[in-house]
C-alpha cells in the first residue's frame, strides 16, 4: 500500500443555477490573456448539450482516455507510444479551433469615432484570431439553457447512446425537457492520459497533492495531451505554443484558500477537500473489465482516514498529521465514500477522475411539482425516480458508464433526505424509515444534511495549507532562496532580468497572504507596495504611488497612511 | 593531408587545384563557426528559454493541409538526413568493401534521395503555400519564421539541385564521396582537407554553404524543437509524480518504510527523463 494524498472536488449539480459566475471568474484569473481567448479552465454546459468542444464525449471520434487491450491490459485509445511518435508530425485528432470555437470581440471604437451620418454606428464583431469581420456561430455555452436544442439537441453523443438504447424516448419537445448543468474542470485524474500522452513528460502530479500541472518550459508544443484528455480539459495556448491546464488553483490551495471557481460559486455548491489513496492499486483498478464496476474499484483505491492503518501508513510514508486530519475532516469523502451520493464523471474512460458530482434530483422534483403531485413526499418521489427513465439512462452514462440502478440508488438518497428533513422542519418526530428504506440512520441522514444543505464554508473547504517550510519549493520546483529579496536572489542574469527563472508564484502568494493577514493596516498598504490601485483611480492626475518613487522619501514615510482609495475630489495641485 | 587532397584531385581532371584564402575561410573556419555558433547557441537557448522551446504548432488554425503536409515534409526530412549520413559519413572503401558498386550506391542515392528531396520540397512549399493563405496562420507567422523558411527551402532546394544534376550527368557525374565527404568526415579530426572541398562543383559549395547557415540560426528559430525529439517518450513510466524532496528513484524523502517494503520504485511510479528545477538547484 502506498498512501497518497489528492485534492478532490464534489459539485452538487442540484444547486447550480448555470450563471457561469465560476467560468467568467476562472477566466480573469486564468487564460485572461492573448492565445487563450478560446480557453475555459472552468466551463459551464446545459445538458442535454454537445458540451465543449463540441460532441467532445464522443471518443470514437477523439480518441481521448484509455481502453483495454485484447490481452485486458490498460492503453491509451489513441494508441500506444511508437504510433503516437510516429504521429507526432500533424496530431492526427486534433480538435480545431472551430470545435471550440472561434473568439472574437467587438469593434466599439466605430460607436464613438464613427463620423456623423444617417445611419447609427454598430460595433462590428471582429475575430480574436484574425482581427477580421466575423459571424458569430458557436461559442463556449452557445446551447446554453437548451438554446437551439431543438435543432442541435440529437448531436448530444448521450443522447445519442441512450436513444439508440431506448428507441427515442428523449424528446425534445419543449413541455417534455429535462435539463441541468453540467461545470467542468480538470479531473486531476489519479490515472491520467493527458499525462500518459506526453511525448515530453512535461505533465506531471503532485505527490503532496495531486495537482495535475504542465510544466511549461518542458512542454514542447507535440499536442498529444490534447488528444490524450478525454475530458478535452487541455488547451493549446496559440500563442506560446505551450499546452495548459486548469491548476486546481495551487497558489490559492497551497496556502489554504478555497479555488477561484469554488470561491465565487454563487450556489455554493462545490466541497474542496483530500482523499487518500493507495496509488499502488490504481493500474489495476482502472483496468477492471466491466466498465459499470470501475465506479467500485475507484471507491476501493480511496482509503479510510479514520482506519488506524491507513493513518499509520501515511504516515511513514511523510504524510504530514495536519493533512490526515484534514483528511479525516474531508467534505469530498464524505460524499464520495461514506454517504455515497458523489459520483466521479465518466469513469469507463478509465482516468479515475477526482472531480465528482451529486446527480441533480431537481428534473425530478420539478415534474412532480409541474404536474401537481408535492415533490417533497418520499413515496412520490421514489415513484417519480423509477417512473423518469430517462433522465435516468441519461445521468448513468455521464456518471456510472450506464449503470441506471447506481443513480436510481443515489437520487433515492437524495430525495430521501429531502421527504425526511421536511419532516423535522414540519414539527414532526422523525421518520426513521425514510433513511432505512435507502441503507442509511437517521444521524448520517442528517449529517449529510449538514453538508449539503447546510455547507457551511468551513464544512464546504477543508483544506490543509501547504507546509511553510515547504511552501517555497512546492510549485515552480526552484531554490528556496531564489526568491525575491531571499539570499539567493541575484537581481538580474547576463543576459537580462526577464531571462532565467521565475520567481516561484506560491511564494508570492503565500507572503501575500500573511502580510494581509497579520497587517493592521487596510488591505493595500503593503501588498501594493505603494503603488497605487489603478481600478479605484478617477483617472485625473497622478496619486502618490502611480509611479514608482525615484528615491527613499523619508517625509512619506512618516506621514499617516493615506486611504487606500484617492478621494474623488483629490487634483494634483493637492498633493502635498 | 595535402598528398591525398592532391591525389584526390587527379582523379577529377578540369578542377581547380588552387587553394586559395577564401576555401581556408569557407572550408577550414566557417564550420568551426558554425558549430560553435549551434552549439553555444543550443546551451544558451536552453538555459534561458526554455519556454520559448517550442514546435509553435499552428494545427489549432488549420489541420486540412497540415495532416499532409507536415509528416510529407518532416518524414522525407528524416529520410534526407539518413541520405546525408550514408552520403557523407560512411566511407566509400567501406560500401566497395561489402561490395556495393558504384553504380549501384549511386542509383540508390538517387532514388532514394530523389523521392526523399521531392517529398521534403514538396511538403515545405505546400506548408508555406498553407502559412500565407491561411489567415491565422500567417498571422502567427514572425519575421524570425519567415527568414528561417528562406534559408531552410533554399537548403531544400540546392540539395535537391546537386541530386538531380548527377541525374543528369550520369557517368560524368560528380562524386561527392571524394570530394564532400573525406572534407566533412577531416573536420572531426580537425584537419580540414580544404583541397578535396575546394575540388567540389559549385552547386555543392552553394548546398554547403546555405546548409551551414541553416545550422547557424538553428537554435534562434523554431527549428530548436528537432533537438527535444522525444525519444525518451518510448521508455519513461506512463505516469510522472514530481515531488519537492526526492530521491532519484522519485522516492519522497522520509519513505523508507515504502522502499524497504519494495514497492516505490516500481514501473510506472519512477523518475522520468525531465529533471525537476529543484534537483538541478541542489
Amino acid at each position: 500500500m502506498r498512501v497518497m494524498a489528492q485534492m478532490g472536488m464534489v459539485m452538487n449539480l442540484d444547486k447550480c443555477i448555470g450563471c457561469h459566475t465560476c467560468s467568467v471568474t476562472c477566466k480573469q484569473a486564468w487564460t485572461n490573456r492573448a492565445g487563450t481567448e478560446y480557453v475555459w479552465f472552468n466551463n459551464v454546459e446545459t445538458r442535454p448539450g454537445q458540451g465543449y468542444p463540441r460532441r467532445y464525449e464522443d471518443q470514437d471520434k477523439w480518441r481521448g482516455g484509455w481502453v483495454l487491450n485484447k490481452r485486458g491490459k490498460l492503453v491509451l485509445k489513441a494508441g500506444g507510444r511508437v504510433k503516437k511518435l510516429f504521429g507526432i508530425f500533424a496530431s492526427p485528432v486534433q480538435p480545431e479551433l472551430k470545435d471550440y470555437y472561434e473568439p472574437w470581440t467587438y469593434d466599439y471604437k466605430t460607436l464613438v469615432d464613427a463620423p456623423l451620418g444617417d445611419d447609427f454606428p454598430v460595433a462590428r464583431p471582429k475575430s480574436l484570431i484574425t482581427g477580421e469581420d466575423t459571424k458569430i456561430t458557436w461559442s463556449a455555452n452557445w446551447d446554453d439553457d437548451l438554446g437551439g436544442s431543438a435543432e442541435y439537441g440529437h448531436l448530444d453523443p448521450i443522447v445519442e447512446k441512450v436513444r439508440r438504447e431506448s428507441e427515442d424516448k428523449i424528446k425534445f419537445a419543449y413541455e417534455q425537457t429535462f435539463m441541468f448543468y453540467l461545470p467542468r474542470i480538470c479531473e486531476h485524474c489519479l490515472n491520467p492520459s493527458c499525462m500518459a500522452s506526453c511525448p515530453s513528460g512535461a505533465i506531471y502530479k503532485r505527490v503532496e497533492d495531486g495537482i495535475v500541472l504542465v510544466d511549461q518550459d518542458k512542454c514542447r508544443g507535440w499536442r498529444q495531451c490534447i488528444t490524450g484528455c478525454p475530458y478535452k480539459k487541455i488547451y493549446f495556448n496559440h500563442k506560446t505554443g505551450k499546452a495548459e491546464k486548469c491548476t486546481f488553483c495551487y497558489p490559492r490551495v497551497e496556502v489554504g484558500l478555497p479555488t477561484v471557481c469554488s470561491e465565487t460559486c454563487v450556489g455554493r455548491l462545490r466541497y474542496l477537500g483530500l482523499f487518500l489513496y493507495d496509488a499502488d492499486a490504481v493500474t489495476a483498478a482502472a483496468a477492471v473489465t466491466d466498465p459499470q464496476e470501475l465506479y467500485d474499484a475507484q471507491m476501493d483505491v480511496l482509503l479510510d482516514p479514520n482506519d488506524p492503518a491507513v493513518r499509520a501508513e501515511a504516515r511513514a510514508q511523510g504524510i504530514p498529521e495536519d493533512w490526515i486530519d484534514a483528511a479525516r475532516r474531508s467534505p469530498v469523502y464524505a460524499l464520495a465514500k461514506v454517504y455515497k451520493v458523489a459520483l466521479p464523471l465518466h469513469p469507463e474512460y478509465r482516468t479515475m477522475p477526482m472531480v465528482w458530482y451529486v446527480p441533480p434530483l431537481s428534473p425530478v422534483v420539478d415534474l412532480l411539482r409541474d404536474q401537481g403531485h408535492d415533490g417533497e413526499d418520499v413515496g412520490n418521489l421514489f415513484g417519480a425516480i423509477d417512473a423518469l427513465r430517462i433522465p435516468v439512462e441519461y445521468l448513468a452514462e455521464l456518471f456510472t458508464a450506464g449503470d441506471a440502478d447506481r443513480v436510481t440508488t443515489v437520487l433515492k438518497k437524495l430525495a430521501a433526505m429531502r421527504s425526511y428533513m421536511r419532516g423535522i422542519t414540519m414539527g414532526n418526530d422523525p421518520d426513521d424509515s425514510i433513511p432505512e428504506a435507502v441503507g442509511m440512520d437517521g444521524q448520517t441522514m442528517y449529517e449529510m444534511y449538514r453538508l449539503m444543505a447546510i455547507a457551511k464554508y468551513e464544512e464546504r473547504y477543508v483544506i490543509p495549507k501547504a507546509h511553510v517550510e515547504q511552501a517555497h519549493d512546492l510549485e515552480e520546483m526552484g531554490c528556496s532562496l531564489d526568491f525575491e529579496g531571499g539570499p539567493g536572489m541575484q537581481d538580474s542574469s547576463p543576459f537580462g532580468e526577464a531571462s532565467g527563472r521565475p520567481v516561484p508564484v506560491a511564494v508570492e502568494t503565500f507572503n501575500a497572504l500573511r502580510d494581509r493577514q497579520t497587517s493592521d493596516e487596510a488591505p493595500g498598504e503593503t501588498t501594493l507596495r505603494g503603488r497605487v490601485n489603478l481600478l479605484n483611480w478617477d483617472g485625473t492626475g497622478a496619486p502618490p504611488g502611480l509611479f514608482p518613487e525615484k528615491a527613499f522619501v523619508p517625509e512619506k514615510q512618516a506621514a499617516p497612511a493615506p486611504p487606500p482609495a484617492p478621494a474623488p475630489s483629490s487634483r494634483p495641485g493637492e498633493q502635498p | 593531408m595535402l598528398a591525398s587532397s592532391l591525389a584526390m584531385l587527379e582523379a577529377e581532371p578540369g578542377s581547380a587545384v588552387v587553394i586559395s584564402a577564401l576555401d581556408i575561410v569557407l572550408w577550414g573556419v566557417l564550420p568551426y563557426v558554425m558549430v560553435v555558433v549551434l552549439v553555444g547557441g543550443l546551451l544558451w537557448r536552453y538555459k534561458y528559454d526554455q519556454f520559448g522551446w517550442t514546435t509553435r504548432s499552428s494545427q489549432l488554425y488549420e489541420s486540412r493541409l497540415l495532416r499532409i503536409a507536415s509528416p510529407l515534409f518532416h518524414f522525407g526530412l528524416l529520410a534526407v538526413i539518413a541520405g546525408h549520413f550514408f552520403g557523407l559519413v560512411i566511407p566509400m572503401a567501406w560500401t566497395q568493401a561489402v561490395g556495393m558498386s558504384q553504380e549501384f550506391y549511386h542509383f540508390n542515392a538517387l532514388v532514394v534521395g530523389g523521392i526523399a528531396g521531392v517529398g521534403t520540397l514538396g511538403g515545405i512549399l505546400l506548408l508555406i503555400y498553407r502559412r500565407r493563405t491561411t489567415g491565422p496562420v500567417f498571422m502567427a507567422t514572425t519575421r524570425n519564421d519567415k527568414t528561417m523558411y528562406v534559408v531552410l527551402t533554399a537548403a531544400i532546394v540546392f540539395g535537391l539541385w546537386t541530386t538531380l544534376a548527377s541525374v543528369f550527368e550520369g557517368e560524368h557525374g560528380h562524386n561527392y564521396r571524394e570530394t564532400v565527404a573525406p572534407w566533412f568526415r577531416s573536420l572531426f579530426v580537425f584537419q580540414p582537407d580544404l583541397g578535396a572541398m575546394a575540388a567540389a562543383p559549385f552547386s555543392f559549395h552553394l548546398h554547403t554553404l546555405v546548409g551551414m547557415a541553416l545550422f547557424v540560426i538553428w537554435p534562434f528559430t523554431r527549428l530548436v524543437h528537432a533537438f527535444t525529439a522525444p525519444f525518451h517518450y518510448l521508455f519513461r513510466p506512463y505516469i510522472v509524480y514530481r515531488s519537492r524532496d526526492r530521491d532519484r528513484d522519485g522516492n519522497r524523502a522520509g519513505a523508507a518504510a515504502a522502499r524497504s517494503s519494495g514497492t516505490a520504485a516500481r514501473r510506472g511510479w519512477s523518475a522520468v527523463g525531465t529533471r525537476d528545477r529543484d534537483t538541478r538547484n541542489r
